[in-house]
């Protein structure tokens, strides 16, 4: 029964990894940018909503509200600035550009917040909860809860890039963005576009983490930027289904390996990560040809 | 016929295209050295030339996707030459790129619905171009992987069509396409000159430029060596300007500025081009026998 429960509370925070990951692999989709410094803008967003809070005391749910645009809003102007330059040189530029960004955002932290860990606290019993599945499975309704975030905000994203218009712009724009130019699309405004949808994701990432464990400056990189590239590869590069799946893999493996030994935990899932890396590069879920 | 052959364009009023003095660099290449051309409305405007003879820089300069290192570009009156690819496609300069270049992750509809996301107003629409080609209706939900080659170049034009251009651009329509089916994206053309349209094309297979345009240039590395109305030029006119083969010209009907010493060194093996035979070069109607491309 042990092993249930681990493997049940695996698939929970495969949702949580999930959040993680989306982002990255929607911008590394469309744009081509790996974005380094995707970790610490989530534990921005954390920090923000930590803020929020402290000083307007309003309820966690709120600050989402806030959070969301404003990561939003800060990813759609990153994107046509300093990304938006970097691209323009190569895209091997990008990833110098965000590791720079990265650096920059952790010693920001570090600086003002110091090296403490914080949470964000509800104020609500979400966090503390739990319920009983039969006798000896308990799960914590705050990663239930994280994990339906994670399948709606997936679902959300699905139905927003299949059905609507700017959707439609950023698959196109993502085939071939010079064939969207000459039908009038302007690929940096769609790329603005996704970058915002991809931080969206990331204040989600943010805050939720910051609700189930603790957050700490060095968290972006240590913890949400290793974990998202893990699920990104496991479940295949571009794909978003793939990322639920691969933070599924990944969580389940996590608790696993905790299971076998409480020290393992993190090691069970990187072994997975290698083992897919090794014996199926493309990901789990083959979405092969893209072009 | 009398003077040169473009006087009775002028009457057109003025040039909806207007190019001067072109110079676009790959590098260190000089691709097109000082070209000029003038596309006045109505008109079908074709380039010929030989592999790199620079037709396909002179278009992809006109839709923005090259940057001169001289020259101007004039649409309408308005200089253009620094605007962004997007921006000329919404004032009405769009082009059908070669090689298709479709959206393979979206559908034939969803590939027509991009073209008319930032359309100008105007007689194209999705409807109107499933009116025109009746199988894109029921296979429009395929993605365009699935279609062949012909259909790809038809729903590339569609895709063009409904953002309402002016001036269409055209480049390399037949690249890779069966004969028949030259034949039958060609035998589009006069339906969608009816809308108003001005056509830009670019074709390497001369005996389809000369039966459906009105004006032909042709270009011999990266500079200008023929303009003229089909009408008024011959088949050994046209070879000469293709090739290079100056001093050919007795004709006072068209300016050729030919180089003399380029010669008969640039009919190597690998050039494809196909001009027509016997003495009336627009009268010309047998297809060119492009089989070694075949469909893809």
């Amino acid at each position: 029964m042990a092993w249930v429960n681990a493997i049940i509370q695996g698939v929970l925070t495969g949702g949580l990894y999930a959040l993680f990951a989306c982002g990255l692999s929607l911008m590394f989709g469309v744009m081509n940018v790996v974005n380094l410094a995707h970790g610490d803008l989530a534990v921005v967003a954390g920090y923000v909503a930590i803020g929020i809070i402290a000083v307007t005391h309003v309820p966690v749910l709120a600050s989402f509200l806030i959070v969301v645009p404003v990561m939003a809003l800060l990813g759609y102007v990153l994107q046509r600035t300093i990304l938006q330059g970097a691209l323009d040189r190569s895209v091997l530029t990008t990833l110098l550009v965000t590791f720079g960004l990265s650096v920059v955002i952790e010693n920001g932290l570090l600086q003002f917040f110091t090296a403490n860990s914080r949470a964000i606290g509800t104020g609500l019993s979400l966090v503390t909860g739990s319920f009983k599945l039969g006798s000896q499975i308990q799960l914590g309704y705050l990663l239930v809860v994280i994990f339906a975030t994670a399948v709606v905000v997936l679902l959300g994203l699905q139905y927003f890039l299949s059905r609507s218009k700017y959707g439609r712009l950023i698959r196109a724009v993502a085939d071939d963005k010079e064939a969207a130019q000459l039908s009038g699309v302007d690929y940096r405004h769609v790329f603005g576009i996704a970058a915002a949808l991809a931080f969206g994701t990331v204040a989600l990432a943010g805050v939720a983490y910051g609700m189930y464990s603790q957050l700490q400056p060095t968290t972006g990189t240590d913890t949400i930027l290793l974990f998202a590239f893990a699920a990104v590869v496991i479940g295949g590069l571009g794909s978003l289904w793939g990322t639920l799946l691969g933070g599924v893999v990944l969580g389940v493996a996590q608790q696993i390996g905790a299971q076998i030994n409480i020290s393992d935990e993190v090691l069970a899932g990187y072994i997975v990560f290698l083992a897919v890396l090794v014996l199926r590069p493309q990901g789990l879920t083959t979405r092969r040809a893209q072009s | 016929m009398t003077g040169p052959g473009n006087s009775q364009r002028l009457e057109n009023g003025s040039p909806l295209l207007e190019v001067s003095e072109l110079v676009v660099h790959h590098g260190q290449l000089r691709a097109l050295d000082g070209v000029s051309l003038r596309v006045f409305p109505g008109e079908v405007y074709a380039i010929i030339g030989a592999n790199g003879a620079g037709k396909s820089t002179l278009l992809r300069t006109i839709s923005g996707l090259h940057h001169p290192s001289g020259g101007s570009v004039l649409f309408d009156g308005q200089d253009v030459t620094r605007l962004r690819p997007e921006r000329r496609a919404t004032a009405g300069i769009v082009m059908v790129p070669e090689g298709r270049r479709l959206f393979g992750s979206l559908t034939v509809e969803e590939n027509l619905q991009v073209g008319t996301a930032y359309a100008r107003q105007g007689p194209w629409t999705i409807e109107r171009v499933y009116e025109m080609f009746g199988w894109m209706r029921e296979r429009h939900g395929q993605r365009t992987a699935q279609l062949s080659g012909g259909e790809q170049q038809a729903v590339a034009i569609g895709r063009a069509l409904v953002a309402n251009p002016r001036v269409l651009l055209l480049d390399e329509l037949s690249l890779g396409l069966a004969p028949v089916v030259v034949q039958r994206i060609y035998g589009m053309l006069p339906q969608i000159l009816a809308t108003g349209l001005t056509v830009l094309l670019v074709e390497q297979d001369v005996s389809q430029a000369l039966r459906v345009a009105s004006h032909i240039h042709c270009l011999l590395e990266g500079r200008t060596t023929l303009e003229a109305r089909p009408a008024d030029v011959t088949a050994d006119q046209v070879e000469a300007a293709y090739f290079g083969l100056a001093g050919t010209m007795s004709e006072p009907e068209c300016q050729v500025r030919g180089e003399g010493e380029a010669g008969g060194a640039r009919r190597r093996a690998g050039d494809t081009a196909r001009l027509p035979g016997g003495t009336s070069p627009a009268g010309a109607s047998q297809p060119s026998e492009r089989s070694e491309r075949g469909e893809p």
